[in-house]
């Protein structure tokens, strides 16, 4: 195989942005396993070792649980490491997700989001990495293809941070984004090298001259004591994300916050919603503001740590939200997004409406009509201060 | 070969005060394979009573870098580190005249069972380790549970020896058979009780390019209902009647280090432990030739094999 000469400008799929932008970090070791709809990512960077493009150590594991696993020695022994996952995948790693947090490893894992079986289906939603959401990773959401190229380069950045030194999470929608070729701008590689530095571990393994004992077993005097500095750590790293981001704007011309506010200043009507389903989502915002009508959208990036003050804040003069969940807890009070952003919102004086509504799962159509339909049932609760049903599935079956 | 002597004056790389039971065959283990690397040493190892035993924080046994992540993956996170390391050697981090051995430690729950996936797929991959399992034939830690290495007729937690099932019904897995199947460089079993075959065993493990595999016997008053201060006889009589037989394969050729000149009748080494007590009562007595049967065919086996490569 032969390594593609990108330069500038170029026409790329998800999964290509990201293993580009992982040989451009060509990080010391790499642990990953197939799974559709990241095996692009997997194999792409094969090749890139192959041809040595890179000069990164890649363990073909033998599944997704001693990716994570490996991951960990290696984070441990001092490397800087990633992987790559979906839906299966990052649930076969759930156990030891938990494991990398708690000891506090700088892993940086894409997960191209797939539906979570059964039954089994490879196409988008998010149960997979809502379902890791308590995990104590980091996790930033991807609209496009040029998001996700960006967020990892900042992830390795967030992880990495002294004051963070937590894994990071990038996600980003499977087949929408993954395999979908949008035209991005890509880094030079020397200006990546210098954006991501060198990474020195403080106390890694194969300093053999001070050895280290890590995953000592806590009983119920000092567990709680390690759980909450790692809940510090995890809250503290938003400030990170916002200050990695401007640093990132200010090079590189495309600044990221926490969250973007799309058209959402004057905003009567909100819907909150994350990755490709906000590029739709904003389409039906603009017919409807060309026809008058006040809407607007909350897209968080971070949503580990939750940013629940800005999101607040950001909705504070709204009168109606919808929360559009690509995932269903099942039987819990909505969708995750939906009862957190609630949850978040509860701190106002004066707080909006906030209706749930549960799309696209495994791949099911999310249109802009749909968007459009949940708009005009927001302003609706806008001007009557009246909800008729508070959760629901948008079903779009046309068939 | 170290001698005793040498071996004696070494840096103790895994210190006393540790929490692991009185007669705990897994201690000398450790140590005996420790101060066989003559190198600085880098080590996983499994859940288990090893791992808890000797790192309740804020004390650590262990005087080398060493970390646990779980039960079923010390294969993979050695498989990690070891990567790691080539990483760094390759992009001159380390350099290249230091040499460090990589170990991974986990039981029989963590290494027949739980962690048989892990470890295949890390001896198939070819990491320059040494996995060493200390079998003591249960999941000890967790109170004494069946595994796939539990003897045959054993009483566990979860085989007891009741009114209509008498302990464990199956076969003890034979997993140094399994690793030998990856054309691994070098594979044995051993036995604390002999520490000189044990730590030549170690020594050889360590030089080889490439994976390599210690099964080693390891007594458990707890769970074998034993008497603590017979822990290293149980060993030896469990060799002596060829039920633990101490060989090797290296480069794929079999060699047997130790031939009883007369072997034990397997009873010799039941009646040591509680586990087995039911076995011996006369009506038990065809489950009794049933278990010398396959220790008879196991080790004719065994010797059929002697030289050859396998
Ligand atoms: C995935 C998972 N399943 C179960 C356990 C519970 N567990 C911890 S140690 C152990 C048994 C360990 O047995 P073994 O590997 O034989 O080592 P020993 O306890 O004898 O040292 C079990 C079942 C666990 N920690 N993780």
């Amino acid at each position: 195989m032969t390594t593609p000469a990108i330069k500038g400008q170029a026409g790329l799929t998800g999964n290509s942005a990201i293993a580009y932008g992982m040989k451009q970090i060509n990080p010391d070791v790499c642990a990953a396993y197939p799974i559709t709809p990241s095996t692009g990512i997997v194999e792409e960077f094969s090749g890139y070792v192959a041809d040595g493009a890179v000069d990164t150590e890649f363990i073909t594991v033998e599944s997704e649980h001693s990716a994570m696993s490996a991951c960990i020695g290696a984070s441990a022994a001092g490397a800087r490491v990633m992987t790559a996952t979906s839906s299966q995948g990052l649930a076969y790693m759930w156990e030891m997700l938990y494991i990398a947090s708690g000891m506090r490893l700088p892993i940086v894992l894409t997960d191209v989001n797939r539906a979570l079986s059964a039954p089994i289906n490879i196409h988008c939603d998010h149960s997979d990495s809502m379902g890791a959401r308590d995990a104590g990773w980091i996790q930033l959401y991807s609209e496009t293809v040029q998001e996700a190229y960006d967020n990892l380069l900042q992830a390795v950045r967030i992880a990495e941070h002294k004051d963070v030194m937590l894994p990071v999470m990038v996600c980003l929608d499977g087949f929408i984004t993954s395999h979908a070729i949008e035209n991005i701008t890509l880094i030079n590689d020397a200006d990546v090298k210098e954006f991501i530095g060198e990474y020195q571990a403080a106390h890694p393994l194969l300093d053999t001259d001070n050895p280290v004992t890590y995953g000592a077993m806590t009983l119920p005097d000092t567990y709680m004591e390690f759980k909450h500095q790692q809940s510090k750590a995890i809250a503290r790293s938003k400030d990170v994300v916002s200050e990695i981001g401007k640093e990132f704007g200010k090079k590189f011309g495309r600044e990221y916050g926490l969250m973007e506010k799309y058209k959402l200043d004057d905003a009567d009507a909100a819907i909150v919603i994350l990755n490709s389903a906000a590029g739709t989502t904003k389409v039906a915002v603009d017919e409807l503001r060309k026809a008058g009508k006040k809407v607007g959208i909350l897209k968080p990036r971070l949503f580990r740590p939750l940013p629940y003050r800005e999101i607040a804040d950001a909705l504070r003069n709204v009168k109606s939200v919808a929360v559009l969940d690509r995932v269903d807890s099942m039987n819990g009070f909505g969708g995750p997004l939906f009862n957190e952003t609630r949850s978040a919102l509860y701190e106002l004086e004066k707080r909006p409406k906030v209706i749930s509504r549960i799309f696209g799962l495994g791949g099911r159509d999310y249109k802009v009509k749909d968007a459009v339909q949940v708009f005009d049932e927001l302003l609706k609760i806008a001007d009557t201060g009246k909800v008729e049903s508070l959760t629901k599935y948008i079903m779009n079956k046309e068939s | 070969m170290a001698t005793l002597k040498e071996l004696a004056k070494q840096d103790e790389l895994f210190s006393g005060g540790h929490r692991l039971c009185a007669g705990c065959g897994i201690p000398p283990i450790v140590r005996l394979v420790l101060r066989s690397a003559n190198a600085p040493v880098v080590a996983t190892t499994a859940t288990g009573c090893l791992e808890v035993g000797t790192t309740i924080y804020p004390y650590t046994a262990w005087r080398i870098p060493w970390v646990h992540s779980a039960f079923e993956n010390a294969a993979a996170t050695i498989s990690g580190i070891e990567t790691a390391y080539r990483a760094f050697k390759k992009r001159g981090r380390i350099p290249q005249d230091k040499n460090i051995k990589f170990i991974a430690f986990g039981g029989d729950g963590g290494t027949y069972d739980i962690g048989l996936q892990a470890l295949s797929g890390a001896l198939e991959r070819g990491h320059n380790f040494l996995y060493v399992c200390y079998d003591n034939g249960a999941y000890m830690n967790t109170g004494i549970q069946r595994s796939g290495a539990t003897p045959f007729g054993a009483a566990t937690t979860t085989s007891p020896a009741g009114d209509v099932i008498p302990g464990k019904q199956e076969l003890k897995k034979d997993l140094t058979r399994i690793v030998v199947a990856h054309n691994v460089p070098y594979a044995a079993q051993g036995s604390p009780h002999n520490w000189a075959d044990l730590s030549k065993k170690a020594e050889k493990a360590l030089k080889v390019n490439g994976p390599s595999f210690l099964n080693v016997i390891s007594p458990c008053p707890l769970g074998w209902y034993s008497k603590p201060e017979e822990s290293i006889e149980a060993a030896k009589i469990a060799v002596d009647t060829c039920y633990w037989a101490l060989y090797e394969v290296e480069n794929g050729v079999l060699k047997i280090n130790y031939k009883p000149k007369q072997k034990r009748p397997i009873s010799d080494w039941l009646k040591m432990q509680g586990r087995f007590k039911h076995l011996l009562k006369p009506e038990n007595k065809p489950l009794l030739d049933r278990m010398q049967q396959y220790i008879d065919t196991e080790w004719e086996r065994l010797l059929s094999l002697e030289g050859k490569i396998i």
